[in-house]
């Protein structure tokens, strides 16, 4: 067999002109929407947003790094309550108490992996909700937070109601921006790449190299980072928490439910899932019980049905993917 | 606190038939049904249902719903859970908690959120009298004697059972089990028929013994999946004795503070994880 | 013809590992596929047991076509495999093991007692987990698991592998008994002499593809190197 020797260059795909035009369309919306839209529009975009960032968290853990975890919202209600805690007790505006409170949850994130990486598979995912129960049951336990009936954020009090709601809408913007921004850049870096070969196979990639362990973690941690940012916006937009609102499974079924519907590990299928999820919810919640019955039934018939979602489905047929982490490898 | 303990103990006993429901079906197929506290509070309410329209005895009810529990778990792993089976957890892991959603919002709008539980007569007051300071309920000793026959029954099963042996043979190795003739989507429907039947017995007991309202389901399932990593995987009498930790530790944290006994348990579960991964009873090799 | 494989094309994942693959197989005769790794013997044996997808046609039991059929029928109408690298039950111990083997419930002269008398070793360890044997025994127990299902035609899929030459010697020494009764063989192997030696004819592989085929006595040592490594 003779052997050919080829030069092989690597090149990442050119990044796409609709979806980029589209962004710029969105964006060009978005941020004059404060000059020209009404108040309420401002409020549901933050609370969109919100859900939108929990989301695309829950893809990189669940869909690029293969642990499916029930137990996100442990990190959306100490977002929350951190804001809540540093304004009310320690006077922290909340505009800077969202970061603040999201990388404090990351912090929190690095006992609590300790915990959650004992446990594989579907273990993991129970295991996730468990600690979930555990943070819950002991802010319940808080009074100074206000215990089991939650209380009200008060930081606010004597800012001007229009100032507090387009600087929450500006946050919530950059925060949706960056998300996808860093989110695309990791997955086409080569730690990105890396963390895809780990989803593929945890043996193979190990034996090439990757600490597997280290990625997961990190993972873990940044997923921790964003959903705890979700938390933090959502309760510095609402002014209201309690243990059971911040820390209920229903955050995470909602952002399963979007990725299910947009396509899981895609990084497109949040963004999709998530316009879905918006028009759903704003049409049809009013139906309660129903409406809830019909996202469950909806999340069990894509994964048997449609697995790679709406945006797998688009994918098959256009033969494009709206956001290409793909690269290329071209012989010259 | 003897009492407080063995109130533990029989508390225990109701988990260990939560858990081993779990324990099979991660057992033999790796797969693990997030739905399943919700299962068993449908078929507490199923159990209430026909007591409330047919007038059925308790006892009837209880022999009715094995068969159904049966056939239910059999047709959803043969027409649903098959279909998701794979390395990925995610599909199963998804179409259970979409189940579980379901269950959960369905017997809300068909029963309301208010807690019910299945009229069982003068049991739920009989008691036996061990020494004059210390009674115990019949009812509660029953579902603990309930749980031992499970659990001897299951590890039986799986030790000296054709049936017990086609479990292990795909769990070991599916591709050789099918090369023996074995269908691995029938061995697997018929385990999942199996844990149905421990799924509607606890549905049964919870129904008598307290009450079941439609979002309890979580917390069951909880309950479940801690005794099992308490007890160790892979052995029946481990979650037996995982399930009896749980419901002492429990037991004894209400005693304390009726605000903290879950709390407790959860934390209790926490420790073992951390300082004890395989579990407190884990199974020996040989 | 016993066993007619004709023109089979088959693919791992999305590779094609066989190309137009054909051997026939006689009642009663020891057939050797010889190859290097990767020339498609592994994919040849789970062709033919029903693990990996291929035509209908391009298989024959008895004239009846078996291609694609699921594991567990192919099985009963008689076909077994010995897997490589054993694939015991862990969970099971050597009885067991041997149970598993029967549960399709071919009639035939093969039971435990019989698989105790070919290999008297494991009536003594018939209580032990299987993975506890040494390589030797368990290969014995892989090949008396095969046995139980009483099959006409018997894939062994390098049974030689990881053992040493005296245990190698043993097993093979026990293949005439196997077959006294006219049940076929298919011997995978590696190993050349091995090969030669215990088949009456023999198929080399080569990327896929029957690169030789003929009586075992017949073929030089030459031929064969050059049929098995291609040069």
């Amino acid at each position: 067999m003779t052997v050919h020797t080829q030069h092989i260059n690597m090149t990442r795909t050119p990044l796409p002109i609709l979806p980029i035009s589209l962004g710029v369309l969105f964006l060009g919306t978005a941020i004059t929407m404060p000059f020209w839209g009404q108040a309420y529009w401002l409020h549901e975009f933050v609370n969109i947003s919100c859900f939108f960032i929990f989301a695309m968290m829950w893809n990189l853990l669940a869909g690029y790094g293969g642990m499916v975890s029930v137990g996100q919202q442990a990190f959306f209600g100490l977002g929350g309550y951190f804001v809540l805690a540093m304004g009310n007790l320690a006077g922290v505006s909340p505009f800077i108490g969202i970061p603040l409170a999201a990388i404090l949850t990351a912090i929190m994130a690095l006992p609590l992996s300790k915990l959650a990486f004992r446990l594989n598979g579907g273990y993991f995912a129970i295991g996730t909700w468990v600690i979930a129960e555990v943070v819950r049951l002991t802010v319940a336990n808080i009074s100074i937070v206000g215990g089991g009936s939650g209380t009200s954020l008060t930081a606010f009090r004597g800012v001007d109601r229009v100032f507090r709601q387009h600087m929450t809408y500006w946050i919530a913007l950059t925060c949706v921006v960056a998300t996808v921004a860093l989110i695309l850049l990791f997955l086409r870096s080569k730690q990105g790449l890396a963390l895809q070969a780990i989803r593929d196979s945890e043996v193979a990639a190990s034996s090439q190299g990757v600490d597997v362990i280290r990625m997961k973690l990190a993972v873990y941690v940044v997923a921790a980072l964003g959903c705890g940012l979700a938390g933090a916006l959502y309760f510095a937009s609402n002014l209201r928490i309690s243990p059971d609102a911040a820390f209920s499974v229903n955050w995470t079924a909602f952002a399963i439910f979007i990725v299910m519907i947009g396509g899981v590990g895609r990084i497109e299928g949040p963004i999709i899932g998530t316009f879905v999820f918006w028009l759903i919810n704003h049409y049809l919640s009013d139906y309660g019980t129903w409406y809830l019955i019909g996202l469950g039934g909806l999340a069990i018939v894509m994964s048997l049905y449609m697995k790679d979602g709406l945006a797998g489905f688009i994918h098959r047929k256009t033969g494009k993917d709206f956001l290409s982490i793909k690269r290329i490898y071209r012989s010259k | 606190m003897l009492e407080t303990i063995i109130q533990g103990i029989l508390l225990g006993g109701l988990y260990c038939i939560f858990a081993l429901g779990l324990s099979l079906m991660f057992g033999v197929m790796r797969l693990t049904n997030i739905a399943l506290g919700d299962q068993i509070i449908i078929s507490g309410f199923i159990a209430i249902g026909m007591a409330t329209v047919l007038g059925f005895n308790v006892l009837w009810i209880g022999l009715l719903l094995l068969p159904i529990a049966y056939i239910s778990g059999f047709c959803f792993q043969g027409w649903v859970l098959n279909r998701t089976l794979s390395k990925d957890p995610l599909p199963s892991l998804v179409v259970t908690f979409g189940l579980s959603i379901v269950i959960q919002n369905t017997l809300q709008m068909v029963f309301g959120a208010n807690p019910r539980s299945l009229d069982v007569g003068s049991l739920s007051t009989a008691g036996v009298e061990l020494s004059p300071s210390l009674t115990v309920g019949v009812l509660p000793l029953i579902i603990f004697v309930s749980a031992i026959v499970c659990t001897f029954g299951l590890q039986w099963l799986f030790a000296h059972t054709a049936i017990g042996r086609s479990f292990r043979a795909v769990s070991d190795d599916r591709e050789v089990a099918e090369l023996m003739g074995l269908s691995a989507k029938r061995v697997f429907a018929t385990a999942t028929g199996l844990a149905f039947c421990l799924i509607a017995l606890a549905g049964w007991f919870q129904g008598m013994r307290t009450t079941v309202s439609p979002s309890d389901g979580p917390s069951l399932l909880l309950f479940a999946f801690e005794a099992v990593i308490i007890g160790g995987m892979g052995s029946f009498w481990g979650t037996f004795l995982g399930a009896m930790v749980l419901g002492v530790t429990q037991q004894v944290g209400f005693h304390y503070d009726p605000g903290w006994g879950i709390w407790f348990g959860h934390l209790v579960f926490i420790v073992v994880l951390f300082i004890k991964p395989n579990g407190l009873f884990p199974k020996t090799k040989g | 013809m016993l066993l007619e494989v004709q023109g089979l094309n088959a693919f791992y994942g999305d590779a094609q590992a066989l190309f137009n693959v054909s051997l026939q197989l006689r009642a009663g005769e020891v057939v050797g596929v010889l190859g290097a790794n990767g020339a498609g013997k592994s994919t040849l044996m789970k062709s033919l047991t029903g693990l990996v997808a291929v035509d209908k046609g391009a298989i024959r039991l008895r004239q009846q076509p078996i291609g694609g059929m699921p594991p567990g029928e192919i099985v009963k109408h008689g076909v077994a495999l010995v897997p490589e690298g054993r694939r015991l039950f862990p969970s099971m111990t050597v009885e067991e093991n041997l149970m598993m083997g029967g549960y399709s419930k071919r009639p035939g002269r093969w039971n435990k007692h019989a698989i105790f008398e070919l290999f008297p070793i494991l009536e003594e360890k018939r209580s032990q987990p299987a993975t506890s044997l040494s390589g030797g025994q368990q290969q014995m127990v892989a090949i008396g698991r095969a046995l139980m299902s009483n099959p006409d035609v018997l894939l062994c899929d390098e049974i030689s592998l990881g053992l040493a030459p005296v245990v190698i010697k043993d097993i093979y020494e026990s293949l005439p008994d196997i077959c006294s009764d006219g049940m076929s063989v298919v011997v995978v192997e590696q190993d050349v002499i091995v090969a030669q030696q215990c088949s009456a004819r023999l198929y080399c592989l080569q990327e896929g593809r029957v690169s030789l085929e003929g009586t075992s006595d017949a073929l030089t040592r030459d031929q064969i190197s050059e049929a098995y490594f291609g040069i």
